[in-house]
């Protein structure tokens, strides 16, 4: 049925580029994750006069495309002489996109917990950080849990925009076998396919803990 | 020995409490009653520390809850409270609900704190409820899992802020008759309480507040067969 001219070695490109699409997810989703906690912390519990100018520049994160947050903040690390590549500035770009998304999944999350829980947990003597602990964040957690999958499978998508700056990702990867190759839609159901298998077990994560966690809530 | 002089607290413009006095002594039960928006629930966890005070003092056997020098956290493991919505932790089962605390606070290891835990549960009747997650739980059988998860901390203090008001009518004899046998026990207690009947049984002492004054406190005979305050007698009347 298929006449094709693509090899087991272009198949090896397209795993790397593939495995370039898992670096720079994983190194976004898990920095902006831990940022993204750290901001959404201070959004609920600082006063406006540090959440209020937090807030605007996470909106500003939120608002540009990333796209545009990329050539800026490469044009930017070669101005300043930062010597940054091309994969640590994707990273860094994305992690502040994922961050800025995920402090509002957290601050939604810890909203969440019912003021009078907290106030009784803090009534048998825990303490703020013992109540965040044991309390706010497992709950917090269950609460998120299903925005925070949506956001990694969508941070995953997105980092497709870092071929901007040359890295060779997946979707690149796809693009250069297409030029060579000239065989679009094969190649791309497969591109399709690689992303899909990514996503999937993120997902299904996702959809096991929240059944596990279900019967207690 | 609870000691509160002169207790003044108010939500911007509005005074909930003006001037409290009142000295609780050890083993005594007070009930506080009252019509909503007397200040009753406010001047309990002003006690615990959960709520600031503007002027005044609370002392809890000497040592001045709102001092800033106070570890509100240690006085807090001294002093139970259990509210009027019971707070289960709904992530942890009964058992871990009640020896959360203990272990965290207290630094007991898991097996003492799990000692600790079953025999309050058990002392509450929850001892066959042990592995259960509260939302499968009555409302009854979770507020006494939350009068258990506040005696796992040996307080020696007992404050219970209106704990039966959210329950179903036949769901309240369960949970005062725990209250009146921690009485019974020789537990000091200040409850805010709707429920006259028990308030007239179990107290040494009740105190009626009307509009965040101390109306009038007596012994329980005298307050209810021959009440002084005309607000009293007024609340008296419309609750009988």
């Amino acid at each position: 049925m298929f006449n094709t001219a693509l090899t087991w070695s272009d198949l090896a490109f397209l795993a790397q580029g593939a495995a370039m699409t898992l670096a720079v997810t994983a190194v976004s989703v898990t920095a902006g994750t831990l940022l993204g906690i750290l901001f959404g912390v201070i959004r609920v519990q600082a006063s406006t006069y540090w959440s209020v100018p937090l807030t605007f520049v996470l909106d500003v994160f939120r608002s540009v495309p990333l796209l545009i947050q990329l050539v800026l903040a490469n044009a930017f690390q070669s101005i300043a002489k930062l010597g940054w590549g091309p994969f640590t500035t994707s990273c860094v770009v994305l992690s502040l996109y994922t961050a800025a998304y995920c402090t509002e999944i957290v601050r939604g999350g810890i909203s969440s917990v019912p003021a009078t829980t907290r106030r009784a947990s803090r009534s048998l003597g825990m303490t703020w950080w013992q109540d965040m602990r044991y309390i706010v964040a497992p709950l917090a957690t269950r609460v998120s849990l299903p925005s925070w999958i949506g956001l990694t499978l969508g941070v995953m998508k997105d980092s497709a925009l870092v071929l901007w700056l040359g890295l060779i990702e997946l979707l690149r990867a796809s693009q250069i076998l297409v030029t060579r190759l000239q065989e679009p839609l094969f190649i791309l159901l497969i591109c399709g396919a690689i992303y899909f298998l990514i996503s999937f077990p993120i997902a299904r994560l996702g959809g096991y803990l929240e059944k596990r966690w279900s019967p207690n809530d | 020995m609870i000691e509160i002089e002169n207790v003044r607290k108010s939500f911007g413009t509005l005074e909930v409490l003006k001037g409290i006095d009142l000295t609780v002594k050890k083993g005594e039960v007070v009930t506080v009653i009252g019509g909503s928006g007397s200040g009753k629930s406010t001047l309990l966890t002003c006690i615990n520390g959960l709520e600031p005070i503007d002027s005044g003092r609370i002392k809890i056997d000497g040592t001045e809850v709102h001092a800033k020098s106070t570890d509100l956290n240690k006085l807090r493991s001294k002093v139970g409270i259990v509210f009027q919505q019971w707070n289960a932790f709904p992530h942890l089962t009964v058992l871990e609900n009640v020896m959360l605390a203990p272990r965290k606070v207290l630094g007991l290891s898991k097996q003492a704190a799990e000692e600790v835990a079953v025999k309050q549960l058990t002392h509450v009747g929850l001892g066959e409820k042990l592995s259960v997650y509260p939302n499968r739980m009555s409302g009854g059988q979770q507020q006494r899992m939350a009068i258990a998860r506040a005696l796992a901390m040996s307080p020696e203090y007992m404050l219970f802020d209106e704990v039966t008001s959210a329950l179903d009518p036949q769901l309240v004899g369960e949970v005062l008759d725990t209250l009146r046998m921690l009485a019974s026990e020789g537990m000091t207690m200040i409850c805010v309480t709707h429920e006259m009947k028990f308030a007239r049984e179990v107290s040494d002492r009740v105190a009626f507040f009307h509009k965040g004054v101390m109306a009038e406190i007596a012994p329980p005979e005298a307050l209810f067969g021959a009440p002084k305050d005309p607000e009293l007698q007024k609340f008296l009347a419309a609750t009988h």
